[in-house]
């Protein structure tokens, strides 16, 4: 039956094929970014000692679908002295890098769309480009709190950019490649050889920094509900406003997976190595137990978990203390991490470089 | 060493762990929340809702038109006119409750001599036309006789402690 399918699919011409494997990454990412709306609500909701969203459909499971419909029911206003196209390219430009960032990510071992050498270089290039989107949406609105909005978090995209370039060259230090999937492989053989524990300090910068350059809480003056209305997204509505979000949980679990492929080992097993490998043979425990793609989800999803926890734990950041925590904190422990990597590296320390 | 100790807290994230560890046990604290339409909280017999004139068990009004609520309401919602009834008795003419006035003190209830004015446990209710806050003395009778076992009811709870 398996077999049957992936013929089919091997017969089919090369563009067809990677038009139905972009669906197959894509359909799926847009409901994860509807559910972890729902799972944002629930989960900030129990935080708070309340119950959230449970009254369309069983326990509120239809919620973000009632959510899409209204905002798709809804018109797009655009300011009569808005910039006109600017103003309605501003989301596609933030939900393009977005989702195009998706093409290296390894899913399973060799389960990536596109298995670029430079994946780590188009990674970085593909996630600081969403920042055009929001200085355009910002810029294109004419009106005063999107575009300081948009300044912030144009402002904050630089400096949290280079923290996380750096925290990414430790990775590749380590792994010896750029290619993501390699990076995958470079951490085979057990829960310790994962670039958690090596790079502790840099998935630490990495994920801090992942958390400010989605503009989500703690980090989020970019909206600053209570400061400038929402920032750059205040003139939006309906299915403009809706794309923009679509981007910034798309984002969300962008860097969830990121971290849980550079520092966590994507689809690796964290029982290999430890279990004895007769074990990884039995029928149905064995392919749970084992390598594959339910590993990558759930890593990712635990990361998911933290934004949100985050985000119901701590009070927004004042704006210079942002700034003096990317440039005084989190860049000067890149450095000196990168140079005790270094040194790592050239003495073969530990399980990870010999 | 303070500062050495500062420089220690802040890296190992021993603050934020601390604010983590509280909200992640809240995560599953049991839930305040009441399900309103399904689930209602427990409601004092004391309870000030939406007014009612009374009257005595043979049928007659019990409010004689003392106008100590029109005096005693801080809001300046009740509006009474009185006249004198052909058996000679004081009565009131018109008996208006502007409800965007009121505040639900329950002060006109206490004012009230002979438990004409009462305030029930109704608290469900809306207004679809202008005009329609205005309660009219025809309107609070009706109320006061469609509920007039519950605001007895709860009069007899409370009694002891007036």
């Amino acid at each position: 039956m398996f077999d049957w399918i992936l013929n089919l699919f091997h017969s089919l011409p090369t563009v067809m094929q990677i038009l139905i494997a972009i669906q197959l990454i894509v359909i799926p990412l847009m409901l994860g970014v509807a559910y972890l709306t729902f799972a944002e609500r629930k989960i900030i909701g129990y935080i708070q000692v309340r119950v959230g969203p449970n009254r369309v459909g069983p326990r509120g499971w239809l919620q973000p679908i009632a959510d899409a419909v209204k905002l798709l029911m809804k018109e797009v206003i655009v300011p009569s002295n808005a910039n006109r196209f600017l103003f309605l390219s501003a989301p596609v430009l933030t939900i393009a890098p977005a989702l195009a960032a998706w093409a290296v990510i390894p899913f399973f071992e060799d389960g990536a769309l596109a298995d670029v050498n430079a994946g780590l270089l188009y990674l970085l290039a593909l996630t600081s480009l969403g920042a055009y989107g929001i200085i355009i949406a910002g810029w294109a609105s004419n009106s005063k709190y999107a575009l300081m909005g948009s300044l912030r978090s144009a402002a904050q995209l630089v400096s949290y950019e280079i923290a996380m370039g750096f925290a990414l060259v430790g990775v590749l230090m380590a792994a010896g490649s750029m290619n993501v999937g390699e990076i995958v492989k470079a951490q085979e053989g057990s829960i310790y050889h994962w670039f958690l524990l090596p790079l502790l300090p840099l998935f630490f910068v990495y994920f801090i920094s992942g958390v400010a350059e989605t503009n989500r809480a703690p980090f989020d003056v970019a909206e600053g509900e209570s400061e400038i209305v929402a920032g750059f997204h205040v003139e939006y509505s309906g299915m403009a406003f809706a794309v923009f979000f679509l981007a910034e949980y798309a984002n969300m679990i962008l860097i969830s997976a990121l971290t849980a492929v550079l520092f966590l080992g994507g689809w690796l097993s964290p029982f290999q190595g430890i279990l004895p490998a007769a074990m990884f043979d039995w029928p149905v425990i064995g392919t749970l137990l084992g390598d594959g793609l339910h590993w990558f989800l759930i890593k990712t999803a635990l990361f998911l978990f933290i934004f949100l926890w985050f985000r119901a734990t701590f009070p927004r950041y004042r704006y210079d203390q942002i700034m003096r925590l990317g440039w005084k904190v989190l860049i000067p422990v890149t450095i000196v991490w990168l140079f005790v990597l270094g040194v790592f590296v050239a003495f073969d320390v530990g399980p990870w470089f010999a | 060493m303070k500062s050495v100790r500062h420089f220690f807290k802040s890296f190992l994230f021993f603050e934020l762990l601390l604010g983590m560890r509280l909200t992640g046990r809240y995560l599953f604290r049991r839930k305040f929340t009441v399900q309103y339409p399904d689930e209602k909280t427990p409601m004092s017999p004391r309870f000030r809702g939406l007014h009612a004139l009374r009257r005595y068990p043979n049928g007659e009004e019990r409010c004689i038109a003392c106008k100590l609520c029109e005096a005693v309401c801080p809001a300046l919602a009740i509006t009474i006119h009185s006249e004198e009834r052909e058996d000679g008795t004081r009565r009131t003419s018109r008996y208006d409750i502007d409800l965007f006035k009121c505040i639900f003190c329950g002060f006109c209830e206490e004012a009230c001599p002979v438990d004409s004015i009462v305030e029930t446990h109704i608290f469900e209710y809306h207004f679809e036309n202008r005009g329609e806050q205005i309660m009219t003395k025809d309107k609070l009778l009706a109320i006061g006789d469609r509920f007039e076992k519950e605001i007895a009811e709860a009069r007899a709870i409370d009694a002891p402690y007036r």
